[in-house]
């Protein structure tokens, strides 16, 4: 365990990385590699050296288990899915599909079997991968030292890599069905011509509009992570008190984030569909 | 902080995770919803059929009610009126009969009395002829004074 705060927090936001170490790197032990080597990081100086040679373990390995309960447990209630009187876990799921079908319905005017499931996946996905933040701190970063890893972080919406790689599989989708939609001379010409009709603002409206594009994921992405890693600081500061005083700030911030966590699930899912149902129109 | 290949590991994973629900979760669950609510529909109906179906027994049912409650008055109405009817004949009859029997005792006293007027003048037909007989000491002939006795036997 780090002695000082903030050795603690830094310790405490640091991911498990698993990557590739060039030939000649003098480690944190002071040991020097004789070649290049996939190893796990010792220190944040060694992860961030990897470059982009590398995993985060902890931020893979729980989002995947998050999304494998979403799976599971869907899976199950649609698989014993029945017209008649439904079970809880029946009922509960129909809620959330209820629920996202009404705001796909709100919001998204055309047809498209994929933004329905999308949208479900993303609210029940980001949502439980969130919800980790409601686990103490400590705990299972506290578990994960006694096993002897250096470093362990387990929510993964507050890894920036969680939060963009959504934000990019959202940001393919709204390239691939612009250029469907609308072909790709449709798309080219209104990222050329909007929103200024007028050939010798072409280079401007390029600008603008590649511009407003790239926002979309980029904006996706960093609200979610600055929500989540801000608010996982917060809870590292008050994991840094008396453990007596502790409850008296930690039990608020727990609650406040009962409205935070599906929050900002919701509006990553909102977003995505307005987003989508943006690509879908044409624009005049 | 850093960027690296876990971003495209999880791009990959969202990947499959919104295939998966696409094709396995989504479908059967909205086909649930629907085929409940097509249900619920189909029982809303029936039981608003059921409703009415059961607002017009009722009313036949009163209906049904009220006109037999009508036939019945009509019915007891009717016999009373046959009954007295028969009472009123009956009693017609009984002083006809009544009437009739009087009329023929009447008939029957005055035969009598007839009778016995007849025999009576018969016998005084015999009578004065006896007396006369008496009283003249001789025979009538009772051929000769026949008429005689006879003007005098109806004077009676």
């Amino acid at each position: 365990m780090a002695s000082t705060p903030a050795e603690y927090i830094q310790h405490h936001l640091q991911n498990l990385t698993y990557g590739k170490l060039p030939a000649g790197y003098e480690r944190a032990d002071g040991s020097v590699l004789d070649q290049a080597t996939w190893t796990i990081a010792q220190t944040g100086l060694e992860a961030r050296d990897m470059g982009f040679m590398a995993f985060h373990l902890d931020t893979l390995g729980w989002s995947l288990l998050m999304g494998a309960i979403f799976i599971l447990l869907f899976r199950s209630a649609a698989k014993s899915a029945t017209a008649g009187v439904p079970g809880k876990l029946q009922n509960f799921v129909e809620m959330c599909v209820e629920f996202v079908e009404g705001v796909v319905k709100d919001t998204f005017h055309g047809r498209n079997a994929l933004i329905a499931p999308l949208a479900l996946t993303i609210f029940v996905w980001v949502f439980l991968m969130n919800s980790l933040k409601w686990i103490p701190v400590d705990y299972i970063p506290g578990l994960a030292s006694l096993l002897g890893l250096p470093a362990f972080k387990i929510v993964p919406t507050a890894d920036p890599n969680g939060t963009f790689g959504l934000s990019l599989g959202v940001f393919i989708l709204i390239l691939f069905y612009s250029v469907k939609v609308k072909g790709f001379g449709g798309f080219s010409k209104e990222l050329a011509f909007t929103p200024f009709n007028h050939w010798s603002l072409v280079p401007f409206n390029l600008f603008l509009e590649i511009l407003g594009l790239l926002t979309k994921p980029l904006s996706l992405a960093l609200r979610l992570f600055g929500n989540m890693y801000a608010g996982e600081v917060v809870f590292i500061l008050i994991a840094l008190l008396p453990f007596y005083v502790q409850w008296t700030l930690n039990v608020p911030w727990a609650i406040f984030h009962i409205l935070v966590i599906p929050l900002q699930a919701f509006i990553f899912m909102v977003l995505t569909v307005v987003y989508l149902s943006s690509a879908h129109e044409e624009h005049h | 902080m850093n960027i690296n290949l876990t971003l495209f590991g999880q791009t990959l994973a969202f990947a499959i995770f919104v295939w998966f629900c696409m094709k396995l979760v989504w479908p059967p669950i909205t086909a649930a919803m629907a085929a409940r609510q097509k249900k619920i529909a189909e029982g809303l109906d029936a039981a608003g059929r059921a409703q009415q179906d059961l607002k017009l027994a009722q009313d036949k049912v009163s209906n049904t009610l009220r006109e037999t409650k009508e036939q019945a008055a009509q019915i007891i109405e009717q016999a009373n009126k046959h009954a007295n009817a028969i009472i009123e004949e009956a009693k017609q009859q009984a002083r006809t009969e009544g009437e009739r029997l009087v009329a023929g005792a009447r008939a029957e006293i005055e035969q009598e009395v007839n009778r016995a007027r007849d025999q009576l003048r018969s016998q005084v037909a015999a009578l004065a002829v006896a007396g006369a007989e008496k009283i003249l000491e001789s025979q009538v002939d009772a051929k000769v004074h026949n008429e005689l006795v006879e003007k005098l036997a109806s004077q009676l």
